[in-house]
């Protein structure tokens, strides 16, 4: 009896501080939500804001999965916007599709969603096979290399339906053979146009929210401790008896389908979908790493915070605009020397608030 | 005779590669870290021959000194102020994202100084072009440098790591930097001189890169310093010898997918083929297997 | 019949033979020793227990049935757990984490029952809970069950690292010198620990320490190591009264 009750109370502690802490997070974004949803209405907010709803929950789905990789798996991905780019054309690609057969957006948005999400999700299962057998620096590399390979291959992308079904080609419109009203869909470097704008700022959110249920759900779960304990010591988890592959895949797989999420988002919220260095590239991997960093590796509700700022302030301060990528490289450095320097870590340790407030008890008991 | 071609061209490609390759695959071996930022010294070494040989009309030898002379200065002081603070952090990952950091840091300082716009890079190499076969190929002054320079340095630096006070310094720190630093080893002192040494080399390199390739853009080095790094991985992460042949076939692999499969594909196939090598030999053609102590 | 069986096993890393012709037998129920100089293999001989390291050549039998050349991980399905002599915690999880990754393969419910809160998961997690805690207790950490591993000052990791392994249920429970770097006092607490554990779970234990005072407290058998290869194996007291073995100690 006493041993139960024991339990019940560790049961409650131990779930009240996750849940508590995850409703804050939701609670930050729905309220977010509904202050801009009134100022909206009340005609405070600049189209330029306006035209930035979207773009941010697509940047907060990312920043949130990709610190599942980076944080709770505990490697470094630099494809992250190659997966994006999987759910993009893949969720455009049904959308302009189906746009006559399914009219009504409200099913078909989350098939597409659902497609792309999958899409994504099985490339990075795909690559993720051979590419998790490598460490650190070899698996970031290689996912950079992927991230390229997919943004390159879509490039030269073509294809095309008429009433046989799809054509594929890889060269130009032309080898496509289309019959007379075929049409060609992805055209290349050119990419998808047409793609209907069922992105909304509202969908964002719920999709935001929903990616926040699912990756904190499963950090606090028997598989999300199965990975975290990789991230913290490989070969003890094997040796308490964890397959290593199995979580490695695990977690790779839905950070790479909700990549693709995100860029079903993005991809609906533009007219012409292509894929450049600018939007798929490198670079956008890096800036989705920034927002992981500086909002703490491992910390979602950081990801989400720190991509809403970094995506707002260069936009708000228009003099800042010129040196953006010049101050995420500089918070790149600051935040992992702060971090990481175990120089950095003692200061913090010496001089943190925590020590400064059980001084200051301490000079009060004595007093 | 359109094959001896591209295979000229490649060896010329896989000459730059491989010039890079060494000051990448010297600090990885050394240093143990993969310094992203390795392209974009390379950068920073041909923008400054540009600013001093184009612009203000200097002789190519002074500017070619001045730049060996500020990339060591510019990778001492990344090591020094980015690197080294975090050698004993326990994330792995942390020098890794600062070295990304510092990559971002000085592509973007020097797209603030000179802008994005392309610059035309004048050939330091005064050499014309050998005609053969009754001028059906033709090997480029830049190309007989390039792989002569690349050769001239590898021998010298395996004789540098292999017989000098220093070299040997660097080997044991490659090791085991504790055990090293018992031995009497100023540790950050020979990873300090590795640095120096790649990131003159890196200046060597954006010479030969942009005189052979003669558009410069403030991104002009990240592409080839990552592509670099696979011709290292691809040759053995770590070896010299390794990055020089990792590099020349690289970019004879690159030129031949551009010529017979597509032009558009080829960085899909370079990187294409560095997931195949990781993935069959993850230890490259020349690099030693590590298997983490239990 | 006997819990461990190790016959003729041996290793070598090029050319060097770490272990050679290594022969084992453990009763179940025993305390069995595993001493030997630095260097003479003994981790070395955990790592081939654990499946850390494939043999070249030998047998291994648990209860009966060959492991030799599986996986650590079916090795420790099997029931073969053990703890590090560096210890591999997982740093970045709370106490109670380390213990429930333990428990890891013993729960189940799938991943959409943990991401979408369903009853199972409640339940199960529940019982986790519970057992993680009751293991915690015996090694009194369960005043520290939130605090973060890497938090626990030195004499709670080891322990802790015990707890871990006991929540995989082994059979046979591998201890890599679970006394270093402890105090005296610190160690008297840890025999009466491994005792402990020892009448609790009815366990088979298999150690490696340095600190005789703790092999000649607690092990009843010992076998001793000496250049990968086995110098001695008997009864406790004896083998540490053999010369060859005071030699290979001590020195001429």
């Amino acid at each position: 009896m006493q041993k139960e009750k024991i339990n019940l109370i560790s049961k409650f502690k131990n779930a009240n501080k996750n849940f508590k802490s995850n409703c804050i997070t939701y609670g930050i974004i729905l309220a977010a939500f509904l202050l801009i949803q009134i100022l909206v209405s009340a005609g405070a907010v600049s189209n330029l804001i306006k035209g930035l709803l979207v773009p941010l929950c697509t940047y907060a789905i990312l920043a949130v999965s990709l610190n599942l990789t980076v944080g709770i798996l505990g490697e470094l991905s630099l494809g992250h916007a190659g997966f994006m780019c999987v759910g993009a054309f893949a969720g455009a690609f049904f959308s302009k599709c189906m746009v006559g057969a399914i009219p009504s957006a409200i099913i078909r948005f989350p098939l597409a969603i659902l497609i792309g999400a999958v899409c994504a999700g099985f490339f990075g299962f795909l690559i993720g096979i051979p590419v998790l057998r490598l460490k650190g620096d070899y698996l970031a590399i290689v996912t950079l290399a992927f991230g390229e390979i997919v943004k390159n291959i879509i490039n030269c992308l073509y294809v095309g339906r008429d009433s046989k079904g799809f054509h594929f080609s890889m060269e130009d419109t032309a080898s496509l053979g289309l019959e007379e009203g075929g049409e060609v869909i992805i055209k290349g470097a050119q990419g998808i146009t047409g793609t209907p704008n069922d992105s909304t700022f509202t969908i964002g959110i719920v999709l935001l929210l929903i990616t926040l249920f699912i990756v904190l759900n499963l950090i606090h779960s028997r598989d999300g401790r199965a990975i975290m304990a990789i991230r913290d010591n490989t070969i003890a988890a094997e040796s308490v008896g964890i397959h290593i592959t199995k979580y490695k895949l695990m977690a790779f797989s839905i950070s790479a389908a909700l990549a693709g999420v995100a860029g079903v988002l993005y991809a609906h919220n533009l007219s012409t979908l292509t894929a450049l260095p600018k939007n798929f590239g490198y670079n956008q991997s890096i800036m989705i790493l920034v927002f992981v960093v500086l909002g703490g590796i491992g910390n979602i509700r950081g990801s989400v915070i720190s991509a809403v700022i970094l995506t707002l302030l260069p936009e708000l301060l228009r003099g800042l605009k010129d040196y953006r990528m010049l101050i995420y490289a500089v918070i790149l450095i600051a935040m992992m020397l702060f971090n990481w320097s175990p120089k950095c870590r003692e200061l913090r340790e010496k001089y943190s608030f925590k020590q400064l407030l059980a001084k200051r008890k301490n000079k009060k008991e004595a007093a | 005779m359109s094959f001896i071609q591209y295979l000229i061209n490649g060896i010329s490609l896989g000459s730059v590669y491989a010039l890079i390759a060494l000051g990448y695959t010297m600090v990885y071996g050394i240093a143990k870290m993969l310094n992203f930022a390795h392209g974009d010294v390379i950068m920073v070494g041909a923008f400054t021959v540009y600013t001093l040989c184009s612009t203000l009309g200097l002789p190519p030898a002074v500017g070619i000194l001045v730049a060996v002379v500020l990339c060591t200065c510019l990778g001492i002081s990344i090591e020094k102020v980015a690197y080294k603070p975090l050698r004993k952090a326990a994330s792995p990952l942390a020098v890794l994202i600062t070295a990304i950091g510092v990559s971002y840091l000085l592509q973007n300082a020097v797209l603030l100084i000179f802008g994005a716009d392309t610059k035309a890079f004048t050939s330091v190499v005064p050499i014309e072009p050998i005609k053969l076969a009754d001028g059906q190929i033709s090997i480029s002054g830049e190309t007989l440098v390039t792989v002569l320079v690349c050769l001239v340095i590898m021998v010298s630096l395996i004789l540098f790591i292999n017989k000098s006070k220093v070299g040997q310094a660097m080997l044991a720190v490659s090791e085991d930097k504790g055990a090293a630093q018992l031995m009497g080893i100023n540790v950050n002192s020979t990873i300090a001189i590795t640095f120096a040494i790649g990131s003159a080399l890196a200046a060597v390199a954006g010479v030969l890169y942009c005189s052979a390739y003669p558009s410069l853009t403030p991104y002009t080095g990240s592409m080839p310093g990552i592509k670099a790094f696979v011709a290292a991985v691809f040759g053995g992460i770590g070896s010299i010898p390794g990055a020089f042949i990792g590099g020349i076939l690289l970019g004879i692999i690159e030129t031949f997918g551009k010529a017979y499969i597509s032009s558009q594909l080829s960085d899909a196939i370079v990187f294409g083929v560095l997931i195949v090598v990781l993935l069959v030999k993850p230890s490259g053609l020349l690099g030693k297997n590590i298997q983490e102590k239990v | 019949m006997a819990l461990l069986e190790v016959q003729n096993l041996g290793i070598s890393f090029g050319g060097l033979r770490a272990v050679d012709d290594f022969n084992l037998t453990i009763e179940k129920g025993c305390l069995y020793g595993l001493i030997g100089p630095n260097g003479a293999g003994k981790t070395t001989v955990f790592n081939l227990l654990t499946g850390v390291y494939k043999p070249n050549v030998g047998i291994i039998k648990l209860d009966g049935k060959d492991i030799t050349g599986r996986k650590n991980i079916d090795i420790n399905k099997a029931g073969i757990a053990r703890t590090f002599q560096n210890i591999r915690l997982f740093k970045e999880l709370s106490v109670l984490d380390n213990v429930k990754v333990g428990l890891h393969n013993r729960y189940h419910y799938n991943t959409l029952a943990g991401i979408f809160r369903l009853p199972k998961y409640r339940k199960v997690e529940a019982q986790m809970n519970a057992e993680a805690i009751e293991l915690l207790k015996v090694f009194g950490l369960e005043e520290e069950k939130d605090f973060l591993a890497s938090n626990l000052p030195y004499g709670k990791q080891r322990k802790l690292e015990i707890a871990r392994a006991l929540a995989t249920n082994p059979k046979l429970l591998l201890l890599d010198e679970p006394a270093a770097g402890m105090n005296p006092n610190e160690t008297q607490e840890l025999m009466d620990t491994i005792r402990f554990v020892r009448e609790k779970f009815n366990m088979t234990i298999l150690l490696i320490e340095h600190d005789m005072k703790l092999v000649s407290g607690i092990c009843e058998k010992l076998t001793v190591l000496n250049f990968g290869r086995v110098l001695c194996q008997g009864e406790t007291a004896e083998v540490l009264q053999n010369p060859e073995v005071v030699k290979a100690y001590l020195g001429e």
